[in-house]
């Protein structure tokens, strides 16, 4: 059935008062956020009604907020790759389980999405901590307690615990659009397991793997409760950097800066990324 | 079907571990009846469940959460729906631009509206009040309960419409005796996502909450990030408690596979 030719008044009365709420909402307080972050600021005055473009020209100069940068994406990178190197296979050994068993694990991995990332942070704070259960583990099998809680490693560990769902469906969802039997057709046509695999199945599981990708790096990138509860005072990352430059040092312009950068960067990989995803898409699926 | 062979299933069990341990620990810490936070090996207790249920500041967030989360999400479906029937239904100037304007709060970073927001109630004067902490809210889980309602009403079969049309039913009787029945489940599913949701937003809600309006996420990160003892844990295990109910309810009735796609 194709939509009702075009009429305007009907579905702007529809949408409008949500339309409304949503401008107000989103729209205006991300201009006003743009706005504020030319706003010069004064450490003991506060902002000041003069522009500038100090904070931008600081943040990118500046090694302290570069190396921020630097963490945030490199965290961000690595949580990705080890996201997909554990939830593609995941998501392949789930869909060639029978039901009721695939439905029951399938819950079990994407579950934890609704468990709020507080809660999951704190469980990782307890067995990541110098007398948690991975350094008791590690002493029964004698080896030195390590120091994993506040360094980059627990944060890494925590967000892949938390990003794995957002790998997983979308492989799942790739892997459920392709028909068993093309896989057994490989086989019988004298190609090998692992041939068949490669041929076969990774295609599909590409797409989205791809797409996981996506979701898993900009959510790490800007996460905010895994690093500011297991990285401690000085691992900062972006979105840390951001709370304290609001909450703690007071300077919201410089703040505001950050955040926008943080959005831009979002954005430009959201798109770059889908401009690939879809070309790969156009090429693979003819 | 084919198999998974060994070396598969040992890979899926060490991913079930690492899924469930952080999960599992929360809940065994929180039967401890030491002081510190320990596994309970001399028996268990509910003392720490207790002092939660002692402790005025956490006994009002969770009730500040509930409101709080059941707010939004009810009036999230009031804009969802008529927003998702227009845009489903009709090609209009401006569509396009809706749909993206909608769903766009699923792709800025939750940090980012929180200081949007902080700002434009510092402008406003609105910072505190929880009547705009509902509004923030409100922006956050739409997008979830559009995204159901959409699926469900392209997945519909028009012709009941088409019949209840021509037997003399007006657009408002058709909605209400046969439209809005055949996408309620979208709607439900889409609740109780949006419910969750607000219930467990932590990096938006951090920056426009008041000492009066603190959430449970918030009130949880606060105490976390001064004292750490056993009776976070049994907030923590509170909270899996919760949410494993409403996952359990939302995928006996629609599949959490189903409404968890595409989700980010």
């Amino acid at each position: 059935m194709t939509p009702r030719p075009s009429t305007f008044a009907v579905p702007w009365l529809l949408a409008g008062p949500g339309a409304l709420f949503f401008v107000g909402l989103v729209l205006l307080p991300l201009a006003l956020t743009v706005i504020l972050s030319f706003h010069a600021y004064d450490y003991s005055t506060g902002i000041q009604n003069t522009f500038t473009l100090s904070h931008y020209v600081a943040v990118v100069t500046d090694g302290y907020y570069l190396e921020i940068f630097a963490r945030t994406l490199r965290i961000a990178a690595l949580t990705t790759l080890i996201c997909a190197a554990i939830g593609v296979p995941e998501a392949y050994i789930l869909s060639r389980m029978r039901d009721p068993w695939r439905s029951i694990f399938l819950l079990v991995i994407i579950g934890p999405l609704l468990v709020s990332v507080v809660v999951r942070t704190f469980g990782w704070s307890m067995l990541l901590g110098s007398q948690g259960l991975v350094n008791q583990a590690l002493q029964l099998l004698g080896f030195p307690p390590v120091r994993i809680l506040y360094t980059e490693t627990a944060i890494v560990v925590a967000l892949v615990h938390v990003m794995l769902p957002f790998m997983v469906i979308p492989v799942w969802t790739a892997l459920q659009k392709l028909d068993p039997m093309v896989e057994a057709a490989a086989w019988t046509l004298g190609a090998s397991h692992f041939t068949a695999l490669r041929r076969v199945v990774m295609p599909q599981a590409t797409l989205g793997m791809l797409s996981g990708s996506l979701i898993v790096f900009g959510l790490s990138a800007s996460a905010f409760a895994v690093p500011a509860l297991l990285g401690g005072r000085r691992l900062k990352m972006a979105a840390t950097l951001v709370y304290d430059e609001y909450l703690q040092e007071l300077n919201w312009p410089l703040g505001a800066t950050i955040a926008i950068i943080v959005l831009a960067a979002n954005l430009c990989i959201m798109l770059a990324y889908n401009r690939m995803v879809e070309a790969r898409a156009r090429r693979t699926l003819g | 079907m084919h198999k998974n062979g060994p070396v598969a299933l040992i890979f899926h069990i060490l991913v079930l571990t690492f899924v469930l341990a952080p999960l599992v620990i929360i809940c065994l810490v929180a039967f401890t009846p030491e002081n510190t936070l320990s596994l309970p090996t001399a028996g268990l207790s509910l003392r720490w469940f207790e002092a939660v249920f002692a402790h005025p500041d956490f006994v009002a967030s969770f009730w500040n959460s509930i409101w709080l989360a059941t707010l939004s999400a009810t009036l999230a479906v009031v804009f969802a729906v008529p927003a998702g029937l227009a845009i489903s239904r009709y090609t209009f100037p401006g569509r396009d631009f809706l749909n993206a304007l909608f769903l766009s709060p699923l792709i800025i970073p939750h940090l980012v509206l929180g200081v949007a927001f902080l700002r434009l109630f510092a402008l406003i004067g609105a910072t505190g009040s929880f009547a705009w902490l509902v509004a923030t809210h409100i922006i956050i889980v739409t997008p979830y309960v559009l995204r159901l309602v959409l699926a469900a009403l392209s997945g519909l079969d028009r012709s009941a419409e088409q019949a209840a049309r021509t037997l003399g039913a007006g657009e408002w009787t058709t909605f209400r005796r046969v439209t809005a029945p055949m996408i309620l489940p979208g709607i439900t599913g889409g609740w109780l996502l949006a419910f969750i949701n607000s219930f467990d937003e932590l990096t938006m809600s951090i920056f426009v909450t008041s000492p009066a309006t603190v959430t449970l996420p918030v009130r949880m990160y606060m105490y976390a990030t001064e004292s750490i003892d056993p009776m976070m844990a049994a907030v923590s295990a509170l909270m899996i408690a919760i949410t494993a109910v409403a996952m359990l309810v939302l995928d006996r009735a629609f599949g959490l596979d189903r409404i968890l796609v595409g989700q980010r």
